[in-house]
């Protein structure tokens, strides 16, 4: 089939459009459905993010179709992990502790790591006690060492210093 | 008016460090709010009571001025043409201005902040700026983030950090990205070992307009692809590094194109000028791949008279949904064409104007 824009080139875009009840059906070349915009609103250029979850997610549902298990669902939301391995979304913040244990390898494999460091809500959940913190900092400033990367050693090594003198006062 | 075609975004004002090269900055925090099923399992009845809530938190803002003062509006009372705008100026995204059910977007005065709601998190508190200012960007979306956050609780975990509906944004919740122009780069065949270098520094990269690697008008969209295990200072210093590094390589081969090719770089920047000058019918295709020839003749010193500022602006109001917007009517393509011919060419020539009266 021909672009019906510029009949000259193939149509790989197939639009439907419902408006004020009437369904037009447009059939455009990549090129003609950018030009009118369409393709803009239809479809979010591709991620090499969003790709590499699904191709995480995909490994994962096709190893739990072989061998099923018990079926894991959030009794918040009801979203099962099967579902969230096909929409790639959680249902509600509860499915993190919920899925845990099947999150966690994913996280890491995603992010190289697992715990959160950073801004904390000033109300609401309560942050991570200082010797926690420092107790992870400290983990991290032994591998950036072992990574060689000293510019990151040196700061984390200012952070460490920081917390101790803070909580050294209190 | 939210969107509205007669004014810039901030980011749009193509001043700062380094807006040679980085065209703009963008800051963005995902976030949640605690006891709500993410959007995509909301009901009507959840959308409307955090939009209630939200109204709240906006309602305590304090003494702003127009350009500060944020406001709310339901994308559902936009009309498509403003929602496209706002997709344009980079305000939202795509999958966001289909979303009439419960979608909406709260946007600063300046549009240096756009907070869009109930897209894949309930927030996703966005800062743009212009050039390259990741950290005034990530402390105004910090400020913001303590704004909202007087109203609602979100849902925080000590160990995961803010949860987020896809967990590649758990954590920080810290999208940073900075958008360069890398005509030189590109011209020299180096973009896609650069491409690669970044995406194993684990980073993402991705073309502004065209598709896929294709990367129309030489502009890029580079961002960190962590957001758990590193701080928000860190994701952002490791960008800006990274970016640095980048500005060096550009700077190094446009340095390179000028010595070794001096005139077929002019002969090529002059050409895109006068197409712009001079053409009838231009598709977006075409205009974007000319400005781009241009913006880089504008920073090597060959044409003069123009600034980063009005190229950028050129580049959005010559989009779809702005031109229609700029016409207030529905356009087909060949008349989008025509419009755009047009408006590059009046843009371009009282550019000229205001260089020769002025110098
Ligand atoms: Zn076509
Ligand atoms: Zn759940």
């Amino acid at each position: 089939m021909l672009c019906q824009e510029c009949r000259k080139r193939p149509a790989t875009v197939h639009v439907t459009k419902i408006t004020d009840d009437q369904r037009t059906e447009m059939n455009l070349c990549e090129i003609c459905a950018r030009e009118l915009g369409e393709v803009e609103l239809l479809t979010e250029p591709k991620f090499s993010l969003q790709s590499l979850l699904a191709g995480l997610l995909a490994h994962e549902a096709s190893r739990a179709e072989r061998r099923p298990v018990a079926e894991d669902r959030c009794s918040n939301c009801g979203l099962t992990y099967q579902q969230f391995t096909k929409a790639g979304r959680l249902g509600c913040s509860q499915c993190y502790a919920a899925f845990e244990t099947r999150l966690e390898p994913l996280l890491r494999r995603i992010h190289g790591a697992t715990a959160h460091t950073g801004k904390v809500p000033a109300q609401g959940a309560r942050p991570r006690s200082r010797r926690d913190e420092l107790a992870m900092l400290r983990h991290e400033l032994e591998m950036c060492v072992r990574r060689e990367e000293f510019e990151r050693a040196a700061e984390l090594r200012d952070r460490i210093r920081e917390l101790e003198q803070r909580s050294g006062e209190s | 008016m939210a969107g509205s075609a007669n004014r810039l975004s901030k980011w749009m004002e193509g001043t700062g460090p380094f807006s040679d090269i980085v065209i703009s900055c963008r800051v963005r925090l995902a976030r949640n709010v605690q006891g709500l099923p993410f959007p995509h399992l909301m009901q009507d009845s959840q959308a409307e009571d955090l939009l209630q809530r939200l109204r709240q938190a906006l309602a305590n803002q304090g003494a702003r001025s127009a350009d500060h003062r944020m406001t709310l509006y339901r994308l559902r009372d936009l009309a498509v043409l403003d929602r496209h705008v706002l997709v344009e100026k980079h305000l939202i995204s795509p999958q966001h201005a289909r979303n009439v059910a419960h979608g909406a977007v709260i946007l600063r005065g300046d549009e240096a902040v756009s907070v869009l709601v109930n897209e894949e998190d309930h927030l996703r508190i966005q800062c743009l700026f212009p050039a390259l200012q990741l950290e005034q960007a990530w402390q105004l979306a910090s400020n913001v983030d303590d704004l909202l956050e007087r109203k609602l609780e979100y849902a925080f975990s000590p160990d995961r950090g803010y949860l987020t509906a896809c967990p590649t944004n758990v954590g920080t919740g810290l999208r940073a990205s900075v958008m360069l122009h890398l005509p030189a780069l590109v011209m020299s065949n180096q973009a896609g070992r650069l491409h690669s270098s970044i995406v194993k520094l684990g980073f993402m990269v991705r073309g502004i307009y065209g598709e896929g690697t294709e990367a129309l008008g030489n502009i890029f969209q580079f961002s960190n692809q962590i957001t758990l295990g590193r701080s928000e200072v860190d994701i952002i210093e490791n960008l800006r590094s990274v970016t640095a590094q980048i500005i060096e390589q550009e700077r190094s081969a446009r340095e390179l194109l000028r010595k070794e090719m001096r005139h077929q770089l002019e002969d090529r920047v002059w050409r895109a000028y006068g197409i712009l000058t001079h053409a009838r019918v231009l598709s977006s295709a075409e205009a974007v791949q000319l400005l781009s020839d241009v913006r880089l003749g504008k920073d090597l010193g060959i044409l003069t008279g123009l600034t980063s500022a009005g190229l950028t602006e050129l580049l959005v109001m010559t989009r779809p949904g702005y031109l229609q917007k700029l016409a207030d009517r529905q356009l087909s393509a060949a008349e989008r064409d025509v419009q755009r011919a047009r408006l590059i060419r009046e843009k371009l020539r009282a550019a000229a104007a205001g260089a020769t009266s002025s110098g």
